[in-house]
């Protein structure tokens, strides 16, 4: 099937236009070599029968519908209601382009400062920028913006083993053109203690330090003293965060923290296998010129009418070249665009609702899962919806066990953290009910006697 | 265009002012940038500099330029009120928006008034 | 008090609102979407890490519909119009394609799922890095590249990391010519490269003997664009590559302009040894307003053992009625892990649907009309717009956007446009042409259509020479005129709040 909409007839009398016999003339500065292959490629399908193979293969996979989820680690099983993906299937918004031409693109823009607003007043931080690939990517840049902002004369940073494993890969990967020290980032480390291990690491030469909050293990710190400290050096500190848990827990611009970025998912995205998700960045104003990405900003028209565009552009990619603090160009507009009806609708009452009940459905599963004997819950801090939970077993068995029960287990901790063998990460949400904890107690129960 | 003959001039638009050591960018730079947003002086007061190094970093809203130290030698000072007020780089471009001063620098290699002006005319077309 | 109400003087009027934003629209105690009490026993909340304060705003779902309904009506979309952004590839975004993604099977996968209950998915990348390896001429791809630029900086990794793995690590130079794509040069900066430019000649292909001339031992590669922001497919590129690769350096192809070579040439046949994809240009992925993307990379075998983890690959061959069984692979060498999980998956469906309807042929038809609508255009637009190379063009062409007696600029025949009612050209890209309008019609648009803008711009250039103020002015009949964009950066408004005397309102 095709989608162009030219008749045979047209084209012809177009081929007369340019002065060309044939559609081939067009390509004579292709090599003839290497011209016109064949390509080694299935048949074209029609409709009907692409819809039929895509049907085919969605139901290859067992989702987070058909078994009961207590995986999270990065990417949460949350209800999204009707309305986002109403909204965004608009053609306007999702066939719409970056918004250049800003007089006709207030959709876009207005929506993208909305979503600025919101992310600035969860996080408690004074600007957001217009979004990011997703949460490893926005921990990754902000090293170059630490490094931005100190012109390269501060070349450590600290890096705690409690932010999510995948975001150190991706920082790491992000960092290895340049000469710098990466502090604290020891899987072996002693996890069981808090923030004030990495204090001792912060010096004078010291940019950035990164946190997570919640941690990768669920765990709630107040990081105030840690931002005290690292102020105390010059040093920036940046907290990556779970959107959900700050309806409920204080704000890291309350702490302090001068950067704020986070996995913006959990705010009505779809998990998708992994994406497209939502990275947010927000941070202070004194810091806006090293930040990575569009920004869009309030002004006037010619008309006196309230309006938007983007601005600070000189900083980006397309005008500093070289010199720009990060090369991003495309970034997550339409999801962007999904959290922010998210948040819109649900509101303060709604996302309150969402992590109290988060909260409060994984603090009744911890109670039980810790009551079957060989269970047992490894930390003792404050945690929001992920704990993690000491197993008498590999975790890789028993998640094989709940597999047969149609239960998608927590994430084996031991994969990245070789103290934390036999230890696994569960997560709870809204989504799962009460019978489903339940459960999930029973078919563990069988386990630790099998 | 205002080019006053008291100062010296680079090809890559800065002006440097041997009674003060002051060095700055050129009405013509400020004019080809247009509104300029933001200044962030690279360097600080002690550092030694070559010619040519990049003493600041200068956005418009609609570029992104360097400014590089016109003469080598030493910062004597840095004008450290510029970055809250990047507008007078348009507005005053040989006065208050000054960005370094340097000290022992050699003057002798840059273009007097005269010869910018016929420089820009140059460019201009 | 807001940034925005401190700086206004008193005799500054405010500016109309046309449409108030969310925190202006919202009211105390009013809910959306609301959720039922815990169906456990509720745990106490440890009260000093709590927020006092949640400062978000309070609407009824209907409220959030008209407004966002509103404000979807203000934009210019490919649903809408003619949108001939050059280097967008801003094509026609087929609607299956979003329900595809939207399958249940796709949407509520979890990324950390044990392999054997995502086989759907799984076979679904494979299967895409497959058909990309193909389409490209390359020995694999990685599909985890999250947009374009994503996708340059793992490429320039890759290549960084190619040399390193040999000892060569004097290499520290990213040659660029003056007709690549704007975002190269910051991919090579990230990664801490020197940056070389290099000029083209007058038939706008690379400039031989300059890039002769800058190929030494201390080269990472060269960064081609091809075609070129010119919308040129350069007439020498064997011998360019051949050059690179002689001084040891590899050459990275930004493909963001393969809309023009499908089932036309192979870059990795030409010896392009790694190059990015951009789905949301080539394979019809929606734009969203900025976003998402999606970036896969494919390399030459060379390259293989240095892309990204993980990649999809069989982990057991199938036999029979039975399937392979799909499974995650990590390279020898890799560069590492550019973002969490498996990229941006849902975009891959749709990439997926669309080239298998297409099929080889199809691949084919929609560069072979790309090329033909881009050049009908420009045959249509020479005579009263000069163009500065005379060549058959691929699938854009640039044009000066300057008329002969008339003062007015490329950025005035833009905004005049939209009272024609069509989305400007690029403009002010590539910077190699005076005062640029950069046109890419794409494959999915009629003659009708073409025809149609070709008019417009022919009689904004009778405008520029009699009513020039017209097109100072313009647009005149958008919702919104022209932006105080000097207001925006200096005053730098980037949020709104909830007012400040909110609650006493409720």
């Amino acid at each position: 099937m095709t989608y162009i909409p030219i008749s045979p007839s047209e084209r012809e009398a177009m081929l007369k236009t340019i002065g060309v016999k044939k559609i081939e003339d067009l390509f004579d500065s292709i090599p003839s070599g290497h011209r016109f292959p064949q390509l080694d490629l299935p048949a074209a399908l029609t409709e009907i029968e692409a819809a039929g193979e895509l049907e085919e293969l969605a139901l290859g996979n067992e989702t987070v519908r058909e078994l009961i989820s207590f995986l999270g680690a990065g990417a949460y099983n949350h209800y999204t209601p009707s309305v986002v993906d109403h909204i965004l299937r608009r053609g306007e918004f999702y066939t719409a382009y970056t918004p250049y031409q800003p007089e006709v693109s207030q959709g876009t823009l207005q929506t993208i400062f909305e979503y600025q607003s919101l992310v600035a007043n969860l996080t408690g931080m004074e600007v957001s920028n217009a979004s990011h690939y997703d949460g490893a990517t926005a921990v990754a840049e902000t090293v170059n913006m630490a490094y931005a902002q100190f012109r390269g004369k501060r070349t450590k940073v600290v890096l705690s083993p409690t932010v999510h494993p995948q975001y150190r890969q991706t920082l790491r990967t992000y960092v290895q053109g340049m000469s710098l020290e990466l502090a604290g980032d020891d899987p072996n480390a002693d996890l069981d203690t808090g923030p004030e291990r990495l204090e001792a690491l912060i010096d004078e030469n010291t940019a950035l330090v990164i946190v997570q909050y919640p941690d990768f293990f669920g765990r709630i710190y107040d990081y105030t003293r840690l931002i005290e400290a690292a102020h105390a050096r010059g040093t920036l500190v940046c907290v990556a965060v779970n959107p959900t848990a700050l309806a409920l827990f204080r704000a890291p611009g309350q702490m302090g923290a001068d950067i704020v970025v986070g996995e913006g998912q959990p705010l009505g995205i779809p998990l998708s296998f992994g994406g497209p998700y939502l990275g947010f960045f927000a941070t202070r104003k004194q810091y806006i010129h090293k930040m990575a990405g569009r920004v869009v900003g309030e002004t006037v028209d010619s008309r006196g009418q309230r309006a938007y565009v983007l601005t600070l552009t000189a900083r980006e990619q397309h005008i500093k070249r070289e010199r720009a603090t990060s090369n991003i160009c495309t970034n997550q507009g339409l999801i962007a665009l999904a959290a922010a009806i998210y948040l819109s609708v649900l509101g303060q009452t709604g996302l309150r609702q969402v992590a109290e009940l988060c909260y409060h459905k994984a603090h009744y599963a911890a109670a039980e899962l810790s009551k079957i004997p060989g269970f047992g819950l490894c930390f003792a801090e404050p945690y929001f919806h992920e704990f993690a939970l000491c197993c008498p077993r590999p975790v890789e068995e028993i998640n094989a066990h709940l597999l047969e029960h149609s239960i998608l287990g927590g994430y084996d901790l031991g994969q990245d953290y070789p103290s934390l063998k036999d230890h696994m990460l569960i997560a709870v949400t809204e989504m799962n009910t009460k019978q489903e904890i339940d459960m999930l107690v029973e078919v563990l129960k069988e386990a630790s006697y099998e | 265009m205002n080019i006053p003959s008291n100062l010296k001039y680079s090809k890559t638009d800065e002006w440097f002012d041997p009674a003060t050591g002051a060095m700055g960018l050129t009405d013509y730079a400020q004019g080809q940038l247009s509104d300029i947003v933001f200044v962030e002086i690279l360097v600080e007061a002690g550092d030694q500099l070559e010619a040519g190094m990049p003493v600041a970093s200068v956005e418009s809203v609609k570029a992104a330029a360097e400014s590089y130290a016109i003469v080598g030698g030493t910062v004597a000072a840095v004008n450290e009120g510029l970055s809250d007020s990047p507008e007078t780089l348009n507005s005053d471009p040989y006065g208050a928006s000054w960005i370094i001063k340097i000290e022992g620098g050699d003057a002798s290699g840059l273009m007097d008034a005269g010869a910018y002006i016929k420089y820009c005319e140059e460019r201009d077309h | 008090m807001s940034d925005q109400d401190r700086k206004r003087t008193p005799e500054m009027p405010a500016p109309k609102v046309v449409e108030p934003t969310i925190f202006d629209l919202s009211a105390p105690g009013r809910t959306g979407v609301t959720f039922p009490p815990p169906d456990v026993p509720t745990a106490p909340l440890p009260e000093a890490l709590l927020r006092a304060d949640l400062p978000l705003p309070e609407l009824a779902e209907v409220d959030v519909v008209r407004h966002y309904m509103r404000l979807s009506k203000f934009n210019y979309s490919i649903d809408g119009g003619f949108y001939p952004l050059g280097s967008c590839t801003m094509k026609y975004n087929p609607k299956i394609n979003e329900d595809m993604a939207r399958l249940p099977g796709f949407a509520h996968a979890h990324p950390l799922q044990p392999f054997e209950t995502v086989q759907g998915s799984l076979a679904l990348m494979y299967q895409l890095q497959e058909w990309l390896k193909e389409i490209a001429g390359f020995a694999a791809v990685t599909l985890q590249p999250a947009a374009g630029a994503h996708g340059e900086l793992t490429g320039v990794l890759i290549m960084r990391a190619y040399h390193g793995s040999r000892g060569d690590t004097k290499r520290v130079k990213m040659l660029i010519p003056d007709s690549a794509h704007g975002t190269n040069p910051a991919s090579s900066g990230v990664v801490g490269l020197e940056i070389l430019q290099i000029p083209s000649d007058e038939r706008g292909n690379v400039d031989l003997p300059a890039l002769k001339a800058a190929c030494d031992d201390t080269v990472v590669g060269l960064m081609l664009t091809n075609p070129n922001t010119l919308g040129l497919f350069d007439e020498n590129v064997e011998e360019v590559i051949k050059i690179v690769h002689d001084c040891g350096g590899l050459v990275y192809g930004d493909g963001a302009n393969l809309n023009a070579l499908l089932g036309i040439v192979r870059p990795g046949d030409l010896g392009i040894d790694v190059m990015h994809f951009n789905l949301h240009k080539t394979f019809a992925t929606p734009h969203g307003g900025g976003g998402p993307g999606s970036g896969p990379v494919g390399v030459a075998e060379h390259l293989v053992d240095f892309l990204p983890t993980p990649l999809i690959g069989v982990v057991e061959e199938g036999e029979g009625e039975m399937p392979p069984l799909f499974g995650y692979f990590t390279p020898a060498k890799t560069i590492g892990r550019l973002k969490a999980f498996h990229g941006h998956f849902g975009m891959l469906v749709r990439a997926y649907t669309y080239i298998a309807m297409h099929g080889p042929d199809g691949l084919r038809a929609i560069a072979e009309n790309a090329v033909l609508n881009a050049n009908y255009l420009q045959t249509l637009l020479r005579d009263t717009y000069h163009v500065p190379y005379e060549r058959i063009c691929m699938h854009e062409f640039v044009a000066e956007g300057r008329i002969e007696g008339s003062d007015v600029r490329a950025l005035d025949i833009a905004k005049r446009l939209m009272d024609y009612d069509f989305h400007p050209p690029t403009n002010y890209f590539p910077l190699i042409v005076h005062e640029a309008l950069m046109i890419e019609p794409t494959e999915t648009e009629n003659k009708g259509t073409l025809d149609a803008f070709a008019e417009a711009l022919i009689q904004i250039a009778a405008e520029a020479r009699d009513q020039p103020e017209l097109l100072h002015e313009a647009p005149h009949t958008t919702p919104f005129g022209r932006m105080d964009e000097v207001k925006a950066a200096r005053e730098l408004v980037l949020c709104c709040w909830l007012p400040e005397d909110y609650k006493e309102k409720g």
